[in-house]
């Protein structure tokens, strides 16, 4: 058992210290949040300001914890991506052969990615006053609570994913396929009122559409556009993180 | 002896090449054994299932007493692995790389901080030891990996090619340590080599060809095998000279760079006479004492040949480079 923790933490702390080494990766890390943020938040802001009846600003209160949600998904997924890496450049060979579980290398990994998410949630955090959201103290610390729990189960995910994958090639792919539907069918863009049934249905399959509304239960006062109360939300995605992880540490372990 | 390695009809297939074809041996406790053999032999599958990064197709492999199937976690307990290939990460400086690999064999703060300095002192990295490894040079990250191989003191040590592209120097000086390590601390030491000499350094040797063991014995024993002394001529009319040689008792002639090659019993005697009664236009003749590579060479009929980087190696390499220029 303490072999396990120390295992996490040797994993952990090597993920943290190459992310902060990768001076490119750090600096996209960094400023794709904050682009994100600024040309689809202002610019759609604008544009609803425009037809809306109410306020652009109305538009940048909704949207903002979209894009949050959007930064967890990106960042978690691919974070996985450091699994694939590693098997193309070898270090994944000595970290398989020690003697460390898989099960401590997979909770590591997905702890390493809940960090770097957490880390480029912030980012956006930071970014809150220039676009006049609100923020207090309780706020930030359940927001990053659910960023946590949230890109914990998108990187079991993405390490699900990536333990079966052999290439660079067939990761990326595989992740575009599921990043833009992810992101597209999660309400991070637009309310989750008066869909047709069937997208409804789509968006309901998708756990970022509840992390989003979470998200905004905390975040906004208004809440005409919730699509589910707050504890259902909660439920969905710590069930969904407890199967993704359970699943990420089956396959993991299965592979030679 | 103990035996610490008994591998029985250990087979591996892809797909429909068989890299592995039921080899069996037994590795006693405290020797260095060497698999030797050419490029695609089957030297590193049979070490990645013997690690238990590979699962075999059939037979079955007990290392320290445990399957290397169904005991995984036991097994990698126990051993100690250098690659043949990079398995370094280059975002990690070379102490963190020792120190990553130090924690997850679970040794102590104190003795790890002991044995990295030793270690780089070896391999002659004490002063680049907080650079990054991206900026390594090849026989830089290959002695860090040697160097991480050896810090933790397992009951078997696996070295597949361990001083692939190093200087004779940082050779010799890695094979001091590793005979040393091996008298101080009883490790049993399974490599893989296709450098002749190096493999001069193990008590017993298994020559591999094409996925099976071809031979097994002490170095010395091996060379037994090649009687008498190495004849190399190079003749005019190489083609009438073989005519000539197969009427003859010498053995294993064998072509080679415009060259013949065979085995006499006594090169002294032999030397005088063939060159009076040669027909054709010597060029130029030696003889010699056999080494490992003429025991290959009339085993298999073929020479092992130096190895370059390998494809995927240099893939990586371009990939690295046009990564950091982006
Ligand atoms: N993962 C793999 N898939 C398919 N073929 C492989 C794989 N690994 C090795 N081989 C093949 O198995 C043979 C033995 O390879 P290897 O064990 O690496 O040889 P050596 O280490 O002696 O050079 C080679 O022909 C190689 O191409
Ligand atoms: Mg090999």
């Amino acid at each position: 058992m303490i072999r396990d923790l120390k295992g996490i933490y040797i994993i952990w702390l090597r993920d943290i210290k190459r992310f902060f080494r990768d001076k490119p990766r750090l600096i996209t890390g960094i400023t794709r949040p904050s682009l994100y943020l600024f040309i689809l938040g202002s610019g759609l802001s604008s544009a609803f300001g425009m037809f809306g009846g109410r306020g652009g600003d109305w538009y940048m209160d909704f949207v903002y914890p979209g894009i949050l949600g959007m930064i967890v998904l990106f960042t978690s997924l691919f974070s996985a991506f450091s699994i694939v890496w590693d098997r193309e450049f070898g270090f994944l060979k000595e970290i398989l052969v020690a003697p460390i579980s898989r099960t401590s290398i997979v909770v590591g990994k997905a702890l390493s990615g809940s960090t770097i998410s957490l880390f480029q949630g912030i980012i956006l955090l930071i970014f809150a006053p220039l676009l006049h959201i609100k923020l207090n103290f309780p706020m930030i610390i359940k927001i990053c609570l659910l960023i946590l729990l949230t890109s914990f189960a998108l990187t079991s995910l993405g390490i699900l994913i990536a333990s079966r994958m052999k290439s660079m090639q067939g990761f990326n792919m595989i992740m575009n396929f599921l990043v833009m539907p992810m992101f597209f069918l999660s309400g991070a863009m637009f309310p989750l009122k008066e869909l047709p049934k069937w997208l409804e249905y789509l968006v309901n399959l998708n756990p970022l559409s509840y992390s989003i509304d979470a998200l905004r239960y905390v975040m906004l006062e208004d809440r005409t556009f919730l699509a589910h109360p707050f504890f259902i939300n909660i439920l969905v995605i710590s069930i969904f993180a407890v199967v993704m992880i359970t699943l990420a540490i089956f396959v993991f372990n299965l592979t030679d | 002896m103990n035996t610490i390695i008994s591998v029985k009809k250990l087979t591996k297939r892809f797909k429909n090449l068989t890299a592995v074809n039921e080899v069996s041996f037994n590795v006693n406790e405290g020797e260095i054994f060497g698999f030797l053999g050419p490029n695609g032999a089957g030297k590193t599958t049979t070490i990645d299932m013997l690690c238990t990064l590979l699962s075999p197709t059939s037979g079955e492999a007990v290392l320290n007493g445990y399957d290397v199937t169904k005991n995984r976690n036991k097994v990698r307990q126990c051993i100690g692995l250098v690659f043949q290939d990079p398995s370094l990460d280059d975002w990690l400086t070379a102490k963190e790389n020792l120190e990553f690999h130090a924690m997850v064999y679970n040794i102590e703060r104190k003795i790890a901080k002991k044995r990295i300095d030793e270690v780089l002192e070896i391999v002659e990295l004490k002063d680049r030891k907080n650079d990054l490894v991206l900026n390594f040079s090849g026989g830089m990250k290959r002695r860090l990996e040697i160097a991480r191989g050896l810090i933790h003191y397992p009951k078997v040590l696996f070295l597949d090619e361990p001083t692939l592209g190093l200087d004779p120097q940082t050779r010799n000086r890695v094979w001091e340590y590793i005979r040393d390590l091996k008298e101080k601390e009883n490790i049993t030491i399974f490599l893989t080599t296709h450098y002749m000499d190096e493999a001069e350094n193990c008590d017993r040797i298994a020559i591999i060809d094409v996925g099976k063991i071809i031979a097994m014995d002490t170095p010395i024993n091996l060379k037994k095998r090649v009687r008498g002394d190495i004849i190399t001529v190079e003749t005019s009319d190489n083609r009438s000279l073989n005519e000539e040689l197969k009427k003859k008792k010498v053995k294993n002639i064998i072509f080679y760079n415009n060259k013949i090659q065979f085995e006499v019993y006594d090169s002294e005697k032999f030397i005088p006479k063939f060159i009076k009664e040669s027909k054709e236009e010597i060029i130029s003749i030696s003889a010699r004492k056999p080494t490992l590579d003429d025991v290959f060479l009339s085993l298999t009929g073929k020479k092992i040949r130096e190895e370059t980087v390998s494809g995927l190696d240099r893939m990586r390499k371009r990939f690295k480079m046009g990564r950091m220029r982006r």
